[in-house]
């Protein structure tokens, strides 16, 4: 993890929230994808790699950044796979994402939704920055 | 935010937020809760989110918030909201991912110390015959038709199945079938999602547990319900699954839009909404109602799996080790009621998140069994704690929409309680109490731990005095079963 781009889990009394920062939308979506695989407690099989391409669209940075991540979550309960390295291309409105992975080993924790909850993708000290509470 | 001083008191265990705090509150905030329990919900933003909750179009009387409260995602857990029908709004935020999410409590005359050498099996059993865990698919694949079935039929469907009794859905809210639901409005996404989840626990909060019945308050109302003190419950808490995640999940993304179309305004884009009359709100209403059938129907599923447990455990060992349903109930949807505001009935959505339905005697619609008690109310504690049966009262009819809590309600993040406690101490822990314990994950189990949770009897207590809910019967538990 680059050290102006990152996540980190954030204390919510029921569910969770992770906080996320880059210095562009491409890059936060990328933070957002791995810490949400982590926070699921994700472990990935060896080997048998995957490629998988998706288009996302929504109105603002938010709502690609909730549909983006409710992609992912489907791709992990329906196809059971996981991935790790992304090569994201944003418009303003559009999201296409390439992205390698592989299947999944373990899920120890079922996020259940992303929400909007307070969601705002805002610049600030480390770039653009974001706060994601999951339903879990 | 807001904090003590803020709040108006209206007695020891009734609070008020009013609607002149901010100038976006359509409706004051009324909490149930002690002063102790004031201080622990003052301690996350969940009276904030209840303020919020306040600004939803179409609100009558006030939002109302349970002394289980707790910080959710938009709308608060342990809230809720009654929007005038069919012009006031329907907000998905405000009744939860897990649609129906419920506990159904199965009862038996089997007595606790003639089987306490065999509780380690029963949980064994339970464990095999109910499937939970994450990713965990169940013993069946519904096709495209079937599924359809369960979403207009919910509990009836089962019924048909042979996975049910008569009895079991005449002690089902709703008699286990909510009308309305069309399977038209739900997604390829979420049907796909829904397949092979019917009959599956899933895990986090959910759980099965074998409770014995430890005091009864009100007789009358336990011999109505069959409980008999000694003697031996199954408690089931779970819901509609990835099916009614998906629900949500489609439709909050799609009232992003809808809001804009609306000139609805919104502090936060969680409580996203739709009139209930325009084509977007019938829609979700007709998939709300589509997920709910679904969560009858799967914890009929897993009642049903539950026996067969009992009878593999048990049978040849007891005389009787049948169980027969006690009730089952929701505590995240959204139902069309008549309540009383101000004097005049009116028709409203009464919005209900991590909270109970509490018909008081006489409500229409309430099996007839249940017209003298009152409606049967499940509340399961944290694990390793008591579980209540309560009953709806008049006082919940009046102040609170027929509504009650549902639950003990979390006061600690689960990172913080998985820090705090060790999953297998927490398990030895609960075994030295005699209480047999099944878990799929150990880190699971920590982040259940009742340390995270409030007192369960504090806040029964607190529902009891204030009048909006009264004691039947407490329960202790004996042996969990969680993912």
């Amino acid at each position: 993890m680059s050290e102006n781009a990152g996540y980190a889990e954030r204390e919510h009394t029921a569910d969770w929230s992770l906080h996320v920062w880059a210095p562009d939308l491409a890059g936060l979506l990328e933070q957002a994808a791995k810490g949400m695989a982590d926070l699921s407690g994700i472990t990935a099989k060896e080997g048998g790699r995957v490629k998988r391409s998706i288009k996302v669209e929504s109105t603002d940075a938010e709502g690609l950044l909730v549909n983006f991540l409710t992609e992912l979550l489907h791709f992990v309960d329906q196809e059971g796979l996981v991935f790790d390295t992304f090569h994201l291309t944003v418009s303003e409105t559009v999201l296409q994402a390439s992205m390698q992975g592989s299947p999944v080993a373990e899920r120890k924790k079922e996020i259940k939704a992303v929400t909007y909850h307070n969601l705002k993708v805002e610049k600030k000290s480390k770039g653009l920055e974001a706060e994601i509470v999951f339903d879990v | 935010m807001v904090t003590l001083s803020d709040l108006k008191k209206i007695s020891d265990v009734e609070w008020e937020i009013p609607s002149t705090y901010r100038s976006d509150m359509r409706v004051p905030v009324a909490i149930f809760a002690t002063r102790e329990l004031l201080e622990a919900i003052a301690g996350d933003k969940s009276l904030d989110q209840a303020v919020n909750a306040t600004t939803l179009p179409g609100l009558v009387g006030r939002v109302v918030v349970m002394p289980d409260m707790h910080q959710g995602y938009g709308f608060p857990i342990g809230g809720v909201a009654a929007t005038q029908y069919p012009d006031g709004v329907i907000s998905p935020g405000a009744i939860g991912y897990d649609i129906n999410c419920g506990v159904r409590l199965l009862a038996s005359q089997i007595e606790l110390d003639k089987v306490s050498a065999k509780l380690d099996d029963l949980a064994i059993s339970l464990n095999k015959h109910c499937p939970s865990g994450v990713g965990v698919g169940g013993h069946y694949r519904l096709n495209e038709r079937e599924l359809d079935q369960v979403m207009r039929e919910g509990a009836q469907w089962a019924l048909k199945k042979g996975f049910a009794s008569e009895s079991d859905l005449g002690r089902t809210e709703e008699f286990g079938r909510i009308p309305g639901a069309d399977p038209a409005r739900v997604s390829q996404r979420a049907k796909q999602r829904g397949s092979n989840q019917i009959g599956t626990l899933g895990a986090g909060n959910h759980f099965i547990e074998v409770e014995v019945v430890d005091k009864v308050f009100d007789q009358e109302a336990a011999d109505v319900m069959g409980l008999r003190e000694g003697c031996l419950t199954l408690m089931i808490h779970c819901g509609s699954r990835g099916f009614g995640h998906q629900i949500c999940t489609d439709y909050v993304r799609d009232f992003q839009s809808t809001i804009q179309r609306y000139k609805i305004e919104l502090p936060d884009r969680e409580l996203v909404c739709a009139p209930m009359d325009s084509a977007e709100g019938k829609a979700y209403l007709g998939a709300m109602n589509a997920a709910a059938n679904f969560a009858f129907a799967n914890r009929q599923l897993l009642a049903y799996h539950a026996r067969q447990a009992f009878e593999e455990s048990l049978a040849g060992r007891v005389k009787n080790w049948r169980l027969h349903q006690v009730y089952d109930i929701a505590h995240n949807m959204g139902k069309v009621e008549n309540h009383t505001v101000d004097g005049k009935t009116v028709k409203v959505c009464v919005h209900r998140k991590g909270a109970t339905r509490a018909f008081g005697p006489g409500t229409p619609g309430l099996a007839s069994e249940f017209q003298k008690t009152g409606q049967p109310v499940l509340v399961p504690g944290s694990m390793g704690t008591a579980s209540w049966v309560l009953v709806g009262t008049e006082g919940s009819m009046a102040r609170s929409f027929g509504s009650t809590c549902h639950g003990a309600g979390r006061t600690m993040s689960r990172s913080k309680a998985k820090k705090t406690v060790r999953g297998s101490e927490l398990r030895a822990e609960l075994e030295a109490r005699g209480i047999h314990v099944q878990a799929g994950s150990l880190p699971g189990l920590a982040e259940e731990a009742p340390q995270a949770y409030k007192d369960v009897d504090e806040v029964v207590e607190t529902v009891s005095r204030a009048g909006i809910a009264r004691k039947v019967a407490r329960l202790r538990p004996v042996a969990v079963v969680k993912g």
